[in-house]
This record gives structure tokens, C-alpha cells and sequence, in this order.
């Protein structure tokens, strides 16, 4: 559903990504390793259609993306939440501009916020939420206007190691009951081989794919305490020492 | 109640402080300078009750309200379009940023041979002291947004009326009023100027009047008037800001 074919961007003159291509059916997900700087954030914002590529082709469901749209959900590194606006209100602020009656999106927003376990929260504002129900939120806000795919841009990384694991659980179950596929940047090994059905690795630079894994036991209850996770991550780690 | 408490306690006890300051120096200074506070003040109760002083306070609070809200209806939708257009702000920002170190004020003598004696040159006057400061309060406040709260609105497939909208104006609200909480001292000090000539009305000409009939009880009914119009520009400012951008509430609790 989603292709990327052959996509270069630069900045300044000085190329990030180079010749870059991959493919996201509709019942995967792909988390994509790489360290800072590699260019993650930058093909999200390619592919959420914020940015344009200076060279190759973004498909999505066979239309070509240029523009920012509602299929297409972006959870922003540090969760994208205006401060003006209250739990509620950054929750139905999609669907506000899809143009959804004002009832309508206050009762999907507050249905998408109880999923999460906030419900009581819908008139406090982002900044005096914590880390994990801010993430909440923005989750929220990504799931409630309906989107075909979600983009992540490192979304835990600003999280207390328990809040994380808790949130990746709630992502994991999230995609079990509504299969959106999703696209995960991450600088986190552990994080990529718990939450990705395929793991590429993203190095050099300019940046290209170094690495594909396939993680077959992707999914099972209690993935953390297999060794199939173990084994995978220290595939991983090997692969990266020798590429990075 | 708890809001009214808020303000209450903090004024109250000002006053007493103020009291006994003002008591001493009317005490050390004994010529007739200064009235004692209780008779300025007795002079200042009284007076509430007549007809002739709520004249001159309502004649002075219209210019300040007119003159803070054309500052507002006029700086607040440039300044955001200056903070978010690098075009429009490279067009107007050399103009604002030469003409700010100017005292506006003395300009008056121009403002007053264009517009007449009347109270618009009052209230223009005014307004161009008011807005400069809103407009540039406003510039920065929308250039300082974090460009990931824009860029959030944007992946959710916002126009760019929608970025206004719901990302601009909100960021700009709570620069714009506290400017104009700011300088709700300097409007009532300018005002003070403006109405201390070619005009029968308002507290600056109470207090000139009196000073020039050397009723200083009279002139410290007006100096209090204006200070009573201070707050209350004040308070309603803020009282403003309150309703208008309740997130700040929440933030400072």
C-alpha cells in the first residue's frame, strides 16, 4: 500500500538520504533503526507529505502523496500536542479539519481517549499531562481520524523505561484490534524488535537501508522474555557494529 | 470567590503599606503640599457620589478602552501576519523597527493638527503608543512558536486558514494581552498628558484644574481616579487573558 521508490533528499547541498526504497503492505509494520541524524525524521516528513523528495517517487494506495493528508497519520517526536488546546479538543483536532460536525468529533475523540484509559482527562490541557498520557493522547489523536497508515517518529524515546514498555504494549494491542499498519523510527534495537514485523537498518551517509530483518515471532505474547527476542536483537547489534 | 479573594487580599494590604508611607511624608512635609491620606481620601469618597467626578472618569476611561482596543484590532492580526510570513515581515519589520525608538508621544502636536482637538487625536495617540507595543509583543510571540506544534497541525492536513486558525492566533493570544496588561500603566500615563490641555473632561484635566486652583484635596481626587482607572484597565485586562486563554491558567497552577 505504501511504495518508495528510488527517493533521494538533501539539505544544503549535503545529500541524507540516497536511493532509498521500500515497500509496507497493509497487515505489516515496519520499524526503521537508525542513529540520530541519519535521516529518519526527514523521510516521515517525506512520506506524512510534508516534505517533497528532490528525487524518486512516493506511492500511497497507488496515489502519489505531496500533500499532507487525513489518511495518513504523523505522530511527531515530541507528540505534536498544542498546549492550547485541551486532552479533547488535540484529540478531535483532525477530525475538526476533515470538516466533522463539532458532536460527531467530540464523541469520537472522548471514545478514543477511553480506549487509552483517559477518560477523566478530556478537559485538562497537554501541559500539566505526564510523558506517557501525553503519548496517550497523541496516539489518540492519530487513531481518531481513521487513518490507513500511522507514522511514528521515535515516539517513546522521551519516556521512563517502564512507561515505554507500557506504551509499546498499548501500541501492539492498538494494531492487533485495528491493524493500521505503521511505520516506526527508532534509535532503540530493543524497541524495533518488539514492535517491528520488519526491522530495516538506516546508516552511512548519505543514508541507505543496510540491513533487513524479518521477525518472525513478531507479535507473540511475551515476545520480551523469548529467546527468538534475544537472538534477534543481538543479530542486530551485530550487523550494526559492523555497519556503523 | 476564590478569584475575587485573589485580587482582594494583595490590593488591600498595598494600601495599608501605602497608607502609612504617604501618612509619614505628609507629616514630615508641613506646608500644605501634601493633604493628609485621609483627607485626600474622605475627598476622594465623597466625590464618587457626585455626578461631576464619574464624568470625568467615564470621559477618560472611553479615550484609554477606545485607544486600547483600536491598538489591538490593528496590531494584533499585523503582528501575527509579520511573525508568520518571513515576506511580510521583511516588508514592514524595517519600517517598525526605525520608527520604535521614537517617543510617540511627541507627536501629538502632528496627531492634534490633523485629527482636531477632539478625543480621536486622544484615543489615535494612544492606540499608536499601544500598538507598537502589542505588534511587536505579538511578532515575536507568534515567531517564537515551536515550529513542531505548525508542523503537527500541518500533518493533519490543515490549510493554511486552519494553521492560523488553530496554531497562530491561539500562540499569539497571551503575547498580545500581556503587552496590553503592560502598558495599561503607560495608555493611563499618556492619557494623563493628553487631557491635561484643549479639553473640559477627564481626569488629566481634573487633576491640572485642581493643581492650577491649588485644591489639593480636588487633585488628589483625580490622582486616585486615575489610579482606580489603572487597576481597573489592569484587572480587565487580565481578567481577559483569563477567559480568552484558559491553557495559561492551568500551566501557572
Amino acid at each position: 500500500m505504501l511504495k518508495i521508490s528510488n527517493v533521494s533528499k538533501g539539505f544544503n547541498g549535503k545529500l541524507v538520504l540516497e536511493d532509498l526504497s521500500l515497500e509496507l503492505e497493509p497487515d505489516e509494520t515496519i520499524v526503521i533503526l537508525g542513529p540520530s541524524g541519519c535521516g529518519k525524521t526527514t523521510l516521515l516528513n517525506m512520506i506524512s507529505g510534508m516534505e517533497k523528495p528532490d528525487a524518486g517517487h512516493i506511492e500511497f494506495n497507488e496515489l502519489t502523496v505531496d500533500s499532507p493528508s487525513t489518511q495518513i497519520a504523523f505522530i511527531l517526536q515530541d507528540f505534536g500536542l498544542l498546549p492550547w488546546k485541551t486532552v479533547l479538543n488535540n484529540v478531535a483536532l483532525g477530525l475538526k479539519i476533515k470538516g466533522v460536525a463539532k458532536k460527531e468529533r467530540t464523541e469520537i475523540a472522548r471514545r478514543q481517549l477511553k480506549d487509552l484509559g483517559l477518560q477523566g482527562r478530556e478537559k485538562d490541557y497537554p501541559p500539566v499531562l505526564s510523558g506517557g498520557e501525553k503519548q496517550r493522547v497523541a496516539i489518540a489523536r492519530a487513531y481518531a481520524s481513521d487513518p490507513k497508515l500511522l507514522l511514528m517518529d521515535e515516539p517513546f524515546s522521551s519516556l521512563d523505561a517502564i512507561t515505554r514498555e507500557n506504551l509499546q504494549d498499548t501500541l501492539l494491542s492498538t494494531w492487533k484490534t485495528t491493524s493500521v499498519p505503521y511505520l516506526l523510527v527508532t534509535h532503540s534495537v530493543e524497541e524495533a524488535v518488539f514492535l517491528g514485523k520488519r526491522i530495516l537498518l538506516l546508516s552511512g551517509s548519505p543514508s541507505r537501508i543496510t540491513g533487513v530483518f524479518l521477525n518472525e515471532d513478531f507479535g507473540r505474547p511475551d515476545f520480551r522474555q523469548t529467546d527468538a527476542y534475544f537472538r534477534l536483537i543481538r543479530t542486530i547489534r551485530k550487523q550494526m557494529g559492523e555497519s556503523w | 470567590m476564590k478569584q475575587i479573594k485573589k485580587i482582594l487580599i494583595p490590593y488591600s494590604l498595598t494600601i495599608c503599606i501605602f497608607y502609612f508611607l504617604w501618612k509619614a511624608l505628609a507629616l514630615a512635609l508641613t506646608r500644605e503640599v501634601l493633604p493628609h491620606p485621609e483627607d485626600a481620601v474622605g475627598a476622594f469618597i465623597l466625590s464618587l457620589a457626585t455626578m461631576d467626578f464619574w464624568g470625568h472618569f467615564v470621559a477618560s476611561g472611553f479615550r484609554a478602552l477606545m485607544a486600547m482596543v483600536i491598538a489591538w484590532v490593528l496590531a494584533f492580526p499585523l503582528g501575527i501576519a509579520m511573525g508568520a510570513s518571513r515576506r511580510v515581515d521583511a516588508l514592514i519589520s524595517p519600517f517598525v523597527f526605525m520608527t520604535y525608538p521614537v517617543p510617540k508621544v511627541v507627536l501629538l502636536p502632528v496627531i492634534l493638527m490633523i485629527f482636531g482637538l477632539g478625543d480621536l487625536s486622544k484615543i489615535l495617540i494612544i492606540s499608536l503608543i499601544l500598538g507598537y507595543q502589542v505588534l511587536v509583543a505579538v511578532r515575536d510571540g507568534v515567531r517564537g512558536v515551536h515550529p513542531q506544534y505548525l508542523n503537527s497541525i500541518r500533518s493533519l492536513g490543515a490549510n493554511r486558514f486552519q494553521l492560523f486558525l488553530e496554531g497562530y492566533i491561539p500562540a499569539a493570544l497571551p503575547h498580545g494581552f500581556t503587552a496590553l496588561r503592560l502598558n495599561s500603566g503607560v495608555s493611563i500615563a499618556v492619557l494623563f498628558f493628553v487631557e491635561s490641555f484643549a479639553t473640559l473632561t477627564g481626569l488629566g484635566y481634573l487633576i491640572m484644574d485642581a493643581w492650577g486652583r491649588m485644591d489639593f484635596d480636588q487633585m488628589f481626587v483625580g490622582i486616585l481616579g486615575m489610579s482606580l482607572l489603572g487597576v481597573v484597565l489592569n484587572e480587565s485586562a487580565n481578567i481577559l487573558e483569563k477567559i480568552v486563554c484558559p491553557w495559561f491558567l492551568q500551566q501557572r497552577k
